[in-house]
């Protein structure tokens, strides 16, 4: 498949991320958008790694070319874990206080 | 390297020291003991001695300045942990987590110093941004410091994720994640407008960039969050790590401008993004009452400054930005430490403090004067470094002088604590009794910035040789 399909893709899922996080107003969902445009980055990453990798493997058999860009997945699967970890707790801790994970909420602070 | 490992490790023994040590003050100096040591390696790895040597694969690449650049950093650190430990200690009960989060912010900012590729280059930037979100919500009962965390968390991770899209577009263009990949490896085959890739990558990054280290017209989160989290990490968030994000931005952009190449419009778009980081974080900080949000505005506007070492590189940006980043670390994290002890955060609060604490109110002015660039304190050539290598980089004498125009109305509120401690009557309480050691911790840090002031060659000397 021509890699154009990929970019289109990727960066609808990405619009879409942001979109969601500059409108919706429930931190769970505005999360979620964020994690929206993570996984569209590792999307991208993957099919121009398979792009980069098929273009060097014309012209030689044994090539290692386009490895790091998977490498590079694998570290913002293990990154984005570790913001949810923090993320969700940020969330939970708000909730306690609150009784809600309204963004509306975030307002004390606007004086 | 020797940074980077020992600033984890001392990060792990903080979490244990927790868990041994029940003393809360023992804690205070088991961290300032790791510190030194940390300080003690970086300085090693300065002097050419490699006591921990890791072959990275080119990932990591250690040069004098970044290890330089360590060295102010954790000395701002110390400087931190000596005049702001009791308050870290009065923040909550977990002190010894608060510590190892601090060590592992400053495990980022190591690897955000010596970073040689794309793929740390992130890696440094979440490092250095998970433990500030614990550290903003760290008062936990406290809706302001939520809302700051859940704001700064939200903030951070979405500039994270336009960053992401960045370095992805990056590495489709050049199929590299290096830094200095001026040859195209491999270029993007069968898309008709594969050429704008790589510039829409570098906006992305450029403008993630922008988000973390609250430059505008994406700095509306920084005085909500600075605000809201506790003071004593809003002192370490606006010093050593707004500090650490420039140099990273400084680096990355120093090596990615040679690939794109820094025309015209680079350097229209840094003009208007300086011009409107000055405006609005000096303009907003006039009007404030509260003396803790007028300082996350002034953040902002010594944000526009150190900006300037983005417009133009050249041998002055170097000494400008390790300065600069002196001047304006030790100067506000001296500041925060006196905020902290005050019992009303507001600029009456600080009304008469010369008569019942005379030490506290004579250093604030020193700091204060320092932030606000007069001479004689090393605020002055910090922002004398900024604006010549501007002139010397391309004669934009107009931004220059829109800068100088924005100096002086800092001075103005700057002055306005100057003036409440000195010239209005009141009583400024205190929420703790202040101890000889924290004066005289003041002072040496007062008369550092004063010989800073008066021979900035004292700190580039040690760069230099």
């Amino acid at each position: 498949m021509p890699i154009q399909y990929y970019i289109y893709l990727a960066l609808s899922l990405f619009s879409i991320g942001v979109v969601g996080v500059l409108t919706r107003r429930n931190a769970i969902i505005i999360f979620m958008c964020i994690e929206l445009m993570l996984n569209a980055t590792n999307l991208l990453l993957v099919a121009f790694s398979k792009m980069h990798h098929a273009v060097a493997l014309a012209s030689n058999t044994a090539t290692q070319v386009g490895i790091e860009g998977q490498l590079f997945v694998f570290f913002i699967m293990v990154v984005a874990a570790a913001e949810v970890s923090v993320g969700l707790a940020i969330i939970v801790m708000m909730y306690r206080n609150t009784h809600s994970v309204d963004i509306n909420f975030l307002n004390r602070l606007k004086n | 390297m020797n940074a980077i490992i020992l600033s984890a490790l001392c990060g792990v023994v903080m979490m244990f020291s927790g868990i041994l040590l029940k003393n809360k003050s023992a804690i205070k100096y088991v961290a300032i003991a790791a510190l030194l040591v940390l300080i003690i390696g970086n300085l090693f790895q300065f002097y050419g001695i490699y006591t921990i040597d890791i072959d990275s694969k080119g990932l990591l690449s250690f040069d004098r300045t970044g290890l330089f650049f360590n060295t102010i950093i954790f000395v701002a650190t110390l400087a931190y942990f000596i005049l702001s430990g009791s308050d870290i200690e009065r923040a909550g009960p977990d002190v010894a987590e608060y510590f190892a989060l601090i060590f592992f912010v400053l495990c980022g900012v190591t690897i955000l110093t010596s970073f040689n590729g794309l793929l740390m280059f992130f890696i440094g930037i979440e490092i250095l941004s998970i433990p500030l979100y614990i550290l903003t919500g760290s008062d936990k009962k406290n809706l302001k410091s939520n809302e700051a965390s859940l704001k700064y968390f939200l903030m951070g991770s979405f500039s994270t994720g336009i960053l992401l899209m960045g370095i992805t577009l990056i590495y489709g263009a050049t199929g590299s994640f290096g830094l200095q990949s001026t040859t195209i490896k491999s270029a993007v085959t069968g898309f008709s407008s594969a050429g704008i890739l790589a510039p829409v990558g570098l906006v992305l990054l450029f403008i993630s960039m922008c988000f973390k280290v609250s430059a505008a017209p994406f700095h509306f989160w920084a005085p909500d969050v600075y605000d809201g989290a506790p003071s004593v990490f809003t002192s370490f968030m606006a010093t050593i790590v707004k500090a650490a994000g420039f140099f990273a931005f400084i680096k990355l952009f120093a090596a990615k401008s040679e690939d794109f190449g820094p025309g015209p419009a680079w350097k229209l778009i840094l003009f208007v993004i300086i011009v409107a980081t000055l405006f609005i974080g000096n303009i907003t900080a006039v009007f404030q009452q509260s003396v803790k949000r007028m300082l996350a505005y002034s953040s902002i506007a010594q944000a526009g400054f150190m900006l300037f070492a983005l417009y133009s590189t050249n041998d002055f940006t170097k000494d400008g930005i390790l300065l600069y980043t002196a001047a304006y670390s030790f100067a506000t994290i001296g500041i925060f430490s006196i905020l902290t002890k005050m019992e009303d955060y507001s600029l009456d609060g600080f009304n008469g403090l010369s008569k019942s604490q005379p030490v506290l109110a004579f250093t604030n002015t020193v700091f204060f004067l320092s932030l606000s660039g007069i001479p004689l304190t090393a605020g002055f050539f910090a922002k004398y470094y900024m604006l010549a290598s501007a002139i010397k980089g391309g004669g934009s004498l107009s931004l220059v002088i829109i800068a100088v125009l924005f100096a002086a109305v800092s001075v103005y509120y700057y002055f306005k604590v100057i003036q409440a401690m000195y010239f209005k009557e009141g009583v400024a309480a205190t929420n703790t009794p202040i101890t000889g050691n924290f004066k005289v911790a003041l002072i040496v840090l007062a008369a550092i910035i004063v010989i800073l002031g008066i021979y900035p060659t004292a700190l580039l000397g040690f760069y230099y040789f």
